[in-house]
C-alpha cells in the first residue's frame, strides 16, 4: 500500500503522463448526415469575424490558466472545420503561438470533408500552420455515400485526397463500415482498396446507430433495413484487424490504425488521459488545476456559446473530478490503446486498486495481459472492451 | 347511529372485469358521496398496481347515504371486491361482513367461472343475491339470453334482474332501490349488549399505523374505548374511529350493523388477525364470532434481496404487506447462494407478482424471486411424512418411499369453438376430464388437474388459446401420488438451487428443454460460453449453450465522449444491480419466474 501522500504527489504530476493538447470545435456543416450525433448544425449565415473574436478571447482565458504548459497538439474538429475561412484558422494559430510554448513537433490537425471546395482551401490551411488532415471519406462507393447522406462523390473524394497528400505531410481518412447491405467480403475489398491508397493512418469505425439521429429514428421504426447482424459486424471487425495487419497498419486503438510513429498524437492525449483544453460549442476539456483534475464543458448551442464567449467565458460547467470519475475515465480511455493502463497511476487517480477478482478472471479468460505495472487488452479482450472495463472497475 | 332497518350492507361480486368497480363508481357518484371534482374511473382502485393493471386487488369499503323513493334515509355500506381467482379469499371474507350481494354479470359475456364461484360463496354466506346485468350499452349485450343463462346455469331467479350500464349510468336508480327493497337489513344487533365486532380486514397506513376494518354485530364502539382481540388476547386503546366515504371520516361511535374503521397504538402486526372478534376489555362478550376459514397459500417461492444488505428492509416490507393481506404468509429462509430471505406463500401467481411488485415499488427493494413451487407431501421409508415447500429441500431419494402432489378441480367455461384447444391444454397438463356440459353455445368442462401444472402459466395459456374467451376457477381437492422428480438446473456446470423444480417424470425432458431454452434468452452473454443444463439426479436431460459475447465495444471514443461513455457505464452498473452472481455467471432477477413460463 502506498501512502496517501505519495498518491497526491503522483497526481500533481499526472497530466504530464499524457501530454497537453488543445481541441477547437467548429459546429457547422453544409448538410447534416443522418447517422451523426455530433454537435454539428447547418446554418446559412455565419459571421466568421465574430467567431474569430470569440475563439481568440477563449484562447486567452484558457491560456491564463495553463500558462506554464508546453502544447503538444492542436485539433480543429467538428462539424466541418474545413468550412472555416483560412484567415480564421490562421488567426487562431497565431494566437496559440502567442499563448503557449509549443512543442518542437507540434501536431496541428484539421478535420476536412472531402469536397472540392474544401480542397481549394488546403494550401492556405497549410500556410497557416496545419500539418495534418483527417478526411471524412466514409465509403468508397457512390451508392453508399448517398445512403450515408454524404454530399461528395468518390471521385471528388479521391481528388481532394490527392491534393491533401501533396499539401500536408500527414493525411488520414475515416471510413464507416457495417453499413446497410454490406457483407463482410464487400468490406474486405473496400478496405484493401483504401489501404492501397498509401495512407499511413486510417480511422475505421463500425456504424453506430445513435439515438436522436435520423438513422436512430429509422432504426426504431424498423425501417433501417439490411444492417449486418451482430455476428457479421464482429466478423467485419476481425477482417479489419487481419487486413490492416497484413498491410503493416495494425490497430493502435479500437478503431485506429497507423504505421509506426504515424499515430494521431492528439487523440493519444485523450487515450493516455492527459490534459486538454476544449474551446468552442460543446467542447470538453480535462485540466489539472491546483493539483486536481477538472472537467470543463462549453455551452453546446452555437449562438449561446458565441454570446457567452464574447462575454468573457464560454464554459457552462467546470468541476473537479472525483476519484471514482477519474478511475472510470482512465479505464475507459486507457484500455482502448495497445499500451493499456498503468496500475500505479490508476491507483493514484482512483485512490484504490483495480478490481482484483475481475482482473484474475480476465487473465484466466485471456481477455487481458498484465505485467506488475501494466494492464492491456488482448485482441479478444478489445472486442468486448465494455465488459472488460466493467470487470476492472473497483466495486467501491 | 342508524337503526338496523335503515342499514344495508352488501358486496359487489362478479367475474373479473364485469364492471364491479365501475358500478361502485356510479353508486358513489349518484349519491353525491364524492364531489364531481374528486371523481375518477374505478375510484376505489387506488393502488398504483391496480390502476396499471386495471384490476381490483384489495376489497374496498364505502359508506353512502341514500334517500329512497319512499323518502326514507338509508345508510349503505358497499364492498367492492376483486374478480381474479387469486383473490377469492378477499371476496369470501368480505361477504362475511355483509348480508347481501350484487351479482354483476356482463351482459355481453354472460356467466363465467368466477360468476359461478361467487354465487356459491354468497349462498354459503346466506346472502340475498340481486343479479345485475351490466354493459347493456354494448351492441353485443344480450340481457335476455344472459338472464336465461343465469336461471339455467346458476339456478337463481333473474326475472327482476337490474339492467344497467355502469359506464353510462343507465339503470343505477333501480339498483339503489333494489338494494333497499330486496337486500335485508342486518339480521340482529343489540345496542345494549356487550361489544361484539368482526375484524374484517387490517392494513398498514404510513400515517396512521395499523388500520382495522370492523363490522359491529352488537354493542357500541367509541373513541377512547379499551378493546381486546378475543383470539390473540391483544389489548388496545382506540384512538380514532370512522367510516370510509371513501376517504376516512371520523365518527363519534359505531353501532350495531355498521361498518367502519378503528386505529389505536397497534404495533404488532400479528395482533390483528382477520376473522377475530373485537370486544371491550371490561365487560366483554362471552362468545366470539365463528371466525373465517383460513386461506391456504398454494404457491411458494423464496424472496431474497438482490443487495443482501437490504434484508432487514425486506423483513419490514414483508411484515407490513402481510398485515395488508391476510392470505400472504412468510417465514425466514436461508440459501447458500442467495443468503437471507423469506419463503413466502401465495394464493396464485398473480398474487405472487403483485406482492413482489409492491415490495419493489413501495419499498424500493430489488428482489430475486426463486422458482415457485406448490407443497408436496413426501412419504419417507421410515413411515414419516414431510411437507416440501421448496424443491431445494428435497431429501435423499434413497430414504423416500413416494411423493404426493396437490390436485385441483378446475371449472372452465368456454365457447364451443375453442373447446378442442382447451381439452388439449388440460390433457397436456396431465388433466383428467370429469365433466363436460353445455349451456347454450358455451361448454362447461370440469377437470381434475395437478396444481403444479396450473399455477405458473395455465391461466395465461388458457387466455391465449381461447383469445380471452374462456374463464377459469379452481378449488383444491386433495393429494395424489404420482411419479414426481426434482429437476435441477446447472448453469456453467453449477447447480442453481433457486431454479430447482419438481416435475412429473414424463414431462421432465420437455420442461427441461423449455427451461434451458428460456434461460438461454434470459441470461445475457458473458465473456465465455455457458452451458445450461437440466438434470435429474446426476443425469443431464436437456442442454443448451449460451455462446460467448462476441463484440461489445464502443467504436468511437474521444475527449468529448468520456461523459457519454461514463453514462453507459453507469447504466451497465444499474443493470448489474438487478442481477445476482452464481459462480462466474450473472443471472437477471426476473429469470427465476420467467424460465418457468411455458409457451407450449
Ligand atoms: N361498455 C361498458 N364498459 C363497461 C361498463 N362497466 C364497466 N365497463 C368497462 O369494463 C372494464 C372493467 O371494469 P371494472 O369496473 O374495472 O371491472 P371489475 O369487475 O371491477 O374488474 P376486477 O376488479 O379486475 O375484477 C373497464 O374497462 C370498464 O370501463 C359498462 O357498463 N359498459
Ligand atoms: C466528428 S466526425 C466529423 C468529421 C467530418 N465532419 C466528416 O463528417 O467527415 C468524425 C468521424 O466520426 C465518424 N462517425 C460519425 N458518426 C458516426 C457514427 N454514427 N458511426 C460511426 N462513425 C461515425 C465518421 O467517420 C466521421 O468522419
Ligand atoms: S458527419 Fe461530419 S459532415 Fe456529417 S453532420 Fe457530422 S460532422 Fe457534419
Ligand atoms: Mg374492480
Amino acid at each position: 500500500m502506498r501512502s496517501a501522500n505519495s498518491w497526491q504527489a503522483a497526481l500533481i504530476e499526472d497530466w504530464r503522463n499524457g501530454g497537453f493538447g488543445l481541441y477547437l470545435h467548429w459546429p457547422f456543416c453544409e448538410a447534416k448526415c443522418p447517422y451523426c450525433d455530433f454537435n454539428s448544425h447547418v446554418s446559412r449565415q455565419i459571421d466568421q469575424t465574430a467567431w474569430q473574436v470569440a475563439y481568440l478571447s477563449e484562447i486567452e482565458r484558457v491560456g491564463a490558466l495553463t500558462k506554464d504548459r508546453v502544447l503538444n497538439s492542436v485539433f480543429f474538429g467538428g462539424g466541418t472545420p474545413s468550412l472555416m475561412n483560412p484567415d480564421l484558422v490562421d488567426a487562431i494559430l497565431e494566437k496559440i503561438r502567442d499563448t503557449w510554448t509549443l512543442a518542437n513537433d507540434l501536431e496541428v490537425t484539421l478535420e476536412a470533408n472531402p469536397g472540392s471546395v474544401e480542397a481549394g482551401r488546403f494550401k492556405a490551411y497549410s500556410e497557416a500552420g496545419v500539418n495534418r488532415v483527417s478526411m471524412g471519406f466514409q465509403a468508397l462507393n457512390n451508392r453508399d455515400l448517398r445512403r450515408l447522406g454524404r454530399i461528395h462523390t468518390v471521385e471528388e473524394g479521391r481528388r481532394a485526397f490527392d491534393i491533401a497528400r501533396s499539401t500536408f505531410k500527414r493525411v488520414s481518412f475515416d471510413l464507416i463500415y457495417a453499413r446497410q447491405e454490406q457483407a463482410p467480403e464487400d468490406w474486405r475489398a473496400e478496405l484493401t482498396e483504401a489501404l492501397n491508397m498509401a495512407v499511413d493512418h486510417l480511422s475505421l469505425y463500425q456504424l453506430t446507430i445513435e439515438q436522436g439521429t435520423a438513422f436512430g429514428d429509422r432504426y426504431n421504426a424498423g425501417k433501417l433495413r439490411d444492417l449486418p447482424n451482430d455476428d457479421a459486424a464482429a466478423e467485419m471487425y476481425e477482417i479489419t484487424q487481419e487486413v490492416c495487419d497484413a498491410f503493416g497498419m495494425p490497430a493502435y486503438e479500437v478503431s485506429n490504425h497507423a504505421r509506426p510513429d504515424a499515430e494521431s498524437r492528439h487523440n493519444m492525449i485523450y487515450w493516455r488521459y492527459g490534459d486538454y483544453a476544449g474551446i468552442g460549442p460543446g467542447a470538453h476539456g480535462r485540466l489539472t488545476l491546483n493539483g486536481k483534475k477538472h472537467a470543463t464543458e462549453a455551452f453546446r448551442q452555437p449562438n449561446l456559446w458565441l454570446e457567452r464567449a464574447l462575454g468573457g467565458n464560454g464554459d457552462s460547467v467546470v468541476g473537479a473530478l472525483t476519484p471514482q470519475d477519474m478511475a472510470g475515465e482512465y479505464l475507459i480511455m486507457g484500455m482502448r490503446i495497445n499500451d493499456g493502463i498503468d496500475v500505479t497511476r490508476f491507483e493514484a487517480l482512483a485512490g484504490q486498486s483495480i478490481n482484483q477478482d475481475g482482473l484474475r478472471d480476465l487473465l484466466d479468460w485471456g481477455m487481458v495481459t498484465a505485467t506488475p505495472n501494466e494492464i492491456s487488452t488482448t485482441r479478444a479482450g478489445r472486442m468486448v472492451l465494455n465488459a472488460v472495463i466493467e470487470k476492472l472497475m473497483p466495486d467501491q | 347511529m342508524t337503526d338496523l332497518a335503515h342499514i344495508r350492507n352488501f358486496a359487489i361480486v362478479a367475474h373479473i372485469d364485469h364492471g364491479k368497480s365501475t358500478l361502485a363508481d356510479r353508486l358513489i357518484q349518484s349519491t353525491n358521496t364524492v364531489s364531481e371534482r374528486d371523481m375518477k374511473a374505478q375510484l376505489l382502485d387506488s393502488m398504483d398496481i391496480e390502476r396499471e393493471r386495471g384490476i381490483t386487488i384489495k376489497a374496498n369499503t364505502v359508506r353512502i347515504d341514500y334517500v329512497a323513493k319512499d323518502g326514507e334515509h338509508y345508510v349503505l355500506n358497499l364492498i367492492d371486491t376483486p374478480g381474479h381467482v387469486d383473490f377469492a379469499y378477499e371476496v369470501s371474507r368480505s361477504m362475511r361482513a355483509v348480508e347481501g350481494s350484487l351479482l354483476v354479470v356482463d351482459a355481453s359475456q354472460g356467466v363465467e367461472a368466477q360468476t359461478l364461484a361467487n354465487v356459491y360463496t354468497a349462498i354459503e354466506a346466506d346472502h340475498e343475491i340481486v343479479p345485475v346485468l351490466n354493459k347493456v350499452d354494448l351492441p353485443a349485450a344480450e340481457p335476455e339470453r344472459v338472464a336465461e343463462q343465469i336461471e339455467d346455469v346458476i339456478g337463481i331467479d333473474a326475472s327482476d334482474a337490474c339492467l344497467i350500464s355502469a359506464k353510462t349510468g343507465v339503470g343505477i336508480p333501480d339498483v339503489l332501490e333494489a338494494i333497499v327493497k330486496r337486500l335485508p337489513p342486518p339480521h340482529s344487533g343489540d345496542r345494549n349488549a356487550p361489544l361484539k365486532a368482526m375484524l374484517v380486514d387490517s392494513w398498514y397506513d404510513s400515517y396512521l399505523g395499523v388500520v382495522v376494518l370492523v363490522r359491529i354485530m352488537d354493542g357500541v364502539l367509541k373513541k377512547g374505548d379499551n378493546i381486546k382481540m378475543m383470539q390473540t388476547g391483544a389489548k388496545y386503546g382506540v384512538d380514532r374511529i370512522g367510516v370510509f366515504r371513501p376517504a376516512m371520516q371520523p365518527v363519534d361511535e359505531l353501532g350495531p350493523g355498521e361498518i367502519g374503521f378503528l386505529t389505536g397504538s397497534i404495533k404488532q402486526v400479528r395482533d390483528t388477525k382477520v376473522g377475530d372478534t373485537i370486544t371491550h376489555e371490561k365487560k366483554g362478550c362471552e362468545k366470539p364470532l365463528p371466525g373465517f376459514k383460513p386461506s391456504v397459500p398454494v404457491v411458494f417461492c423464496g424472496l431474497f434481496p438482490v443487495d443482501s444488505a437490504e434484508f432487514e428492509d425486506l423483513r419490514d416490507a414483508i411484515e407490513k404487506l402481510a398485515l395488508n393481506d391476510a392470505s400472504f404468509s412468510f417465514e425466514m429462509e436461508t440459501s447458500a447462494a442467495l443468503g437471507f430471505g423469506f419463503r413466502c406463500g401465495f394464493l396464485g401467481l398473480l398474487h405472487l407478482e403483485v406482492i413482489r411488485d409492491r415490495i419493489e415499488r413501495e419499498y424500493d427493494i430489488d428482489l430475486i424471486t426463486t422458482a415457485p413451487s406448490v407443497i408436496y407431501h413426501i412419504f419417507m421409508k421410515d413411515g414419516t411424512k414431510v411437507e416440501l415447500h421448496n424443491p431445494a429441500d428435497m431429501p435423499d431419494l434413497s430414504k423416500v418411499d413416494h411423493l404426493e402432489e396437490p390436485r385441483i378441480k378446475a371449472t372452465i367455461l368456454v365457447p364451443d369453438e375453442y373447446l378442442g384447444d382447451v381439452l388439449k391444454l388440460c390433457q397436456d397438463r396431465r388433466g383428467i376430464q370429469e365433466d363436460l356440459t353445455y349451456a347454450g353455445s358455451r361448454a362447461m368442462v370440469v377437470y381434475d388437474l395437478p396444481l403444479n401444472e396450473v399455477v405458473f402459466d395455465f391461466y395465461d395459456r388458457l387466455k391465449s388459446v381461447t383469445k380471452g374467451y374462456a374463464s377459469f376457477d379452481y378449488q383444491m381437492t386433495g393429494y395424489r401420488e404420482d411419479h414426481l422428480v426434482k429437476m435441477q438446473i446447472l448453469v456453467n456446470d453449477e447447480p442453481v438451487d433457486a431454479l430447482s423444480t419438481m416435475v412429473h417424470r414424463d414431462r421432465a425432458e420437455m420442461r427441461g428443454r423449455a427451461m434451458c431454452e428460456k434461460l438461454k434468452d434470459l441470461i445475457p452473454r458473458h465473456m465465455f460460453k455457458i452451458p445450461i443444463q437440466a438434470a435429474i439426479g446426476g443425469k443431464v436431460i436437456a442442454r443448451e449453450t449460451l455462446s460467448a459475447l462476441r463484440k461489445d465495444v464502443t467504436a468511437k471514443c474521444y475527449g468529448g465522449d468520456a461523459t457519454r461513455k461514463k453514462k453507459l457505464l453507469e447504466k451497465q452498473k444499474a443493470g448489474k444491480k438487478k442481477m445476482r452472481q452464481f459462480g462466474k455467471v450473472e443471472i437477471p432477477q426476473e429469470a427465476f419466474i420467467s424460465a418457468l413460463k411455458m409457451d407450449d
